[in-house]
């Protein structure tokens, strides 16, 4: 009956997963960078959201909006400003540079905020959510239900829109997409900017979850790349399976090795992948 | 040649830094010789065989905690340093069996992760490596000045050494296959270049000497803990310092850990609280501006000797 | 003049696609063999097999007496086969020089780099590149570089070559003169396999053709004969074309 519980913790879990590494996931695909930015842009969506709350009385489900908007702004002005300059550079210069510009924002987040840990303390919590023998708590089923639907509003706007379908041609094939009349930099700073806002909007709905720092920004990132690694780059799809499946595995190696052995566990898991299959669980078929 | 004339020159030179009676200097100069180190072993794997690895932070943890472990069993210093980089040797050649036939992206995070997974087992073996609480090593009876003066010469030591092999390594047979690895594999391949061979050469000098120079460290400052030996920094600042000086060159590293200390310094000194900020706004300048290094920008200025 | 080369029954599966479907054929040493069929007929894949790039997923490759079928390329590389590409692949960053240095040394032909750059030297006065030495390979036109390709895989001393569509983009001067360089290696006792669009080339150079299409080898032999052949005309031109050739005059 435990693992049933176990079980639930680990797809609550998985949820929250995928939308976190859903705009890391794309931005690796499409551009071919990594983004080491991504933990921290999702740090300061749940800045966002703790001082709208804070100061404004504004519910962090209801910055996900702010903040997704805001760091949309920011991601597009970083792009534009710094990354899309080395678009074409080998892979130790792209890292190197996200990494130099995450030490920049980090620091001055640091500075700005301090390293203290922050938590929002809703007024109205939504309570314990009973199926049967599983306790949830509501705010963090609101919140996976809502992160859930983040990712599916990408999915259909990658699916569905003009925009969404160029993305998905430069994912493909670079160089293609160019002779087919696609702006490859207006794509890649667009796209971007979505996985910037993607994880603000997530920051916005884990501030409710996580404690808040600068200093949780690596945390963020290793749970990206475990879920890219084990469901594939650059798919909504692919995203939503490695963050269950990373989900459900740091549950139940909480439960059977206690909870402090919960990272080690999934990058041993990200060892094995990389191994193994380092396209992914969907491999190459993730995409839409 | 003029290489070793050039760094036995060099050698000379620093080695009587002593005689100035600072200490501080002599400090400072003791991290330049451990940044030189780190940036010029870096470089086999990242600059020459163009592979970027992140694993330096795991083999600076692994030889102080080598070091650090044998020593408190009894084993003398000196000897303890050697094991610590024989050991990291055989470690990289074992991890890099797992992890050199990856590419691009896949390499770097997996080499990054090895000293997340090192730092893991030091925090689970508490008995043997003191877990959290870090580890203790044994004191040397010596003041403080001679303690300086014996360190510095340790590293400046180690650091003259891996320069020497590296001027080898690049002239040399193993340098040119890795050259021709890094530009393009499958070609090397095809041309009779055992690349599995080269590349895990190249990866297990990257850690020989680090391995070294984290045993040195640990015994330095006589206290290690995870946090401090498998710092992520230490993983990304020899590269920094290799791209500053000039990818793939002999003695771009040296220059780069120079110029990198330097910055250091007078950041901690005048910025402390930016101090990380500082950093990446170097690498992003570096990054954008001077990816060739600061040798090829000399080189294009001033040097139109020879086509 | 044993067989140098023996492919036996040599497959390769991509997926659903037999990319080469049971190959079985034999090149005695000193040969010169046209390997033509249209495209996507599985030449350069067949190349790919012998050289070790992708193993094969039936049959064996055997070397002179020896079973190659799963070694690595650098190790066939140093038994003396050599190939160049298509879609030629220097080391940018290097020089020419260096670039047939590389071929010396790592086949074992120059224990240094010094005296691989010394042998390099030699390789490219051959191939007619001298002048051009210290300039990076970056930097040379389509013709020099397959040139380039040339004097590396010479450098490798084969005792078998391949050559890949070494004249594709080149103009009638610069193929006289790469067929010249050709027949200069052949008369050095090298066996060369060389695959090959141009048929006018094919024919003044090979002393037998081997024809591949959709990966079966379907017609081998004299080059005069197999160019008549019903089935190699059907396979370049289509069925209707071969019927109507057959029922001309001749």
């Amino acid at each position: 009956m435990i693992y049933l519980q176990i079980a639930a913790n680990g797809l609550v879990l998985g949820g929250l997963y995928a939308c976190i590494a859903v705009g890391f996931s794309l931005v690796w695909g499409v551009l071919n960078v990594i983004n080491i930015l991504h933990g921290t842009f999702i740090v300061l969506g749940s800045y966002i959201a703790y001082f709208a709350y804070v100061h404004a009385g504004i519910h962090p489900f209801v910055s996900v909006v702010l903040a997704g908007a805001a760091l949309y702004l920011l991601g597009h002005a970083i792009q534009a400003g710094f990354i899309n300059r080395v678009i074409a550079a080998p892979v130790l210069i792209t890292l190197t540079l996200t990494f130099g510009l995450d030490l920049i924002l980090n620091n001055a987040m640091l500075v700005a905020f301090t390293a203290d840990y922050r938590s929002i303390n809703l007024a109205r919590p939504l309570g314990s959510v009973e199926i049967g023998p599983v306790f949830l708590p509501g705010d963090r089923v609101a919140a996976m239900a809502l992160a859930l639907l983040l990712t599916v509003l990408l999915y259909r706007l990658l699916r569905d829109s003009r925009i969404g379908r160029a993305i998905v041609a430069v994912r493909m094939d670079r160089e293609a997409a160019a002779l087919m009349g696609v702006d490859v930099k207006r794509i890649n700073a667009i796209t971007f900017a979505i996985g910037a806002l993607m994880a603000g909007a997530a920051g916005a709905l884990l501030s409710i979850i996580f404690p808040i720092s600068p200093l949780n920004s690596a945390t963020f990132l290793g749970k990206a790349f475990v879920v890219c690694v084990l469901g594939g780059l650059g798919s909504v799809p692919g995203a939503m399976v490695g963050g269950l499946v990373l989900g459900m595995v740091e549950s139940f190696g909480s439960y059977w090795m206690g909870p402090e052995h919960a990272v080690t566990i999934s990058f041993a898991l990200l060892l094995v992948l990389l191994f193994v299959r380092p396209s992914g669980l969907l491999g190459r078929r993730g995409y839409e | 040649m003029r290489h070793w004339i050039a760094l036995a020159i060099l050698a000379l030179l620093l080695a009587a830094l002593p005689l100035a009676g600072n200490n501080y200097l002599l400090r400072l100069a003791t991290i330049v010789c451990m940044y030189a180190v780190m940036a010029q072993s870096w470089n086999f794997i990242g600059g020459l065989a163009g592979y970027p690895s992140f694993a330096t932070a795991a083999f600076f943890g692994f030889g102080a905690y080598t070091s650090a472990i044998l020593q408190n069993q009894g084993v003398p210093m000196i000897f303890g340093w050697g094991v610590a980089g024989l050991a990291s040797m055989a470690f990289a050649a074992l991890i890099g069996g797992a992890i050199l036939h990856l590419r691009g992206h896949y390499f770097a995070i997996a080499s990054l992760i090895i000293a997340e997974m090192l730092r893991e087992i030091v925090n689970t073996t508490p008995d043997l490596t003191g877990g959290g609480m870090g580890l203790n090593l044994p004191i040397l009876r010596l003041s403080v000045t001679a303690q300086a003066q014996f360190f510095f010469y340790a590293m400046l030591a180690l650091a003259v050494l891996c320069m020497a092999v590296a001027i080898v390594i690049h002239h040399g047979k193993l340098g040119f296959g890795l050259r021709c690895i890094q530009q393009n594999e499958d070609a090397a391949n095809m041309l009779g270049v055992n690349t599995y061979a080269y590349k895990t050469a190249a990866f297990s000098l990257s850690a020989v000497f680090v391995g070294m120079a984290g045993a040195i460290y640990a015994s330095w400052v006589n206290y290690i803990e995870p946090p401090d030996v498998f710092d992520v920094l230490l993983a990304v600042k020899p590269l920094v310092m290799v791209l500053l000086g000039g990818l793939g060159t002999v003695y771009g590293p040296a220059i780069g850990s120079v110029i990198l200390l330097s910055f250091e310094e007078f950041v901690w000194r005048n910025l402390l609280t930016i101090h990380a900020a500082a950093l990446g706004v170097i690498i992003v300048v570096l990054v954008l501006f001077l990816p060739n290094g600061i040798l090829a920008l000399l080189r294009e200025r001033f040097g139109r000797r020879g086509a | 003049m044993g067989a140098l080369l023996v492919l036996d029954q040599v497959s390769r599966r991509f997926g659903g696609l037999n990319a080469v479907d049971r190959v079985s054929l034999s090149v005695a040493q000193g040969e010169i063999v046209g390997l033509i069929g249209p495209n996507g007929a599985g030449k350069t894949t067949l190349i790919n097999l012998i050289t070790g790039v992708h193993p094969p997923t039936g049959g064996r490759v055997m070397f002179d007496g020896r079973d190659i079928t799963r070694l690595r390329p650098y190790q066939i590389a140093r038994m003396g086969l050599a190939r160049t590409f298509q879609i030629v692949q220097p080391f940018p960053k290097m020089t020419v020089l260096g670039n047939v240095a590389a071929g010396a040394l790592f086949c074992g032909h120059a224990a240094t780099v010094r005296e691989a750059h010394a042998v390099a030297r030699e390789h490219l006065q051959f191939t007619g590149l001298a002048d051009m030495a210290e300039a990076p390979a970056a930097t040379l036109t389509l013709a020099r570089r397959k040139r380039l390709e040339l004097a590396k895989s010479l450098a490798m001393r084969p005792r078998l070559l391949m050559l890949d569509e070494v004249n594709a983009g080149l103009n009638s001067a610069e193929i006289e003169e790469a067929l010249g360089i050709i027949r200069k290696i052949a008369d050095r006792g090298v066996t060369i396999i060389i695959i090959e669009h141009l048929m006018k080339v094919v024919l003044s150079i090979s002393q037998r053709l081997v024809v591949l299409h959709h990966g079966q080898l379907i017609a081998q032999g004299p080059p005069r004969e197999v160019i008549s052949d019903r089935r190699v005309i059907e396979a370049y031109l289509g069925a209707k074309y071969a019927a109507i050739r057959q029922g001309a005059p001749s």
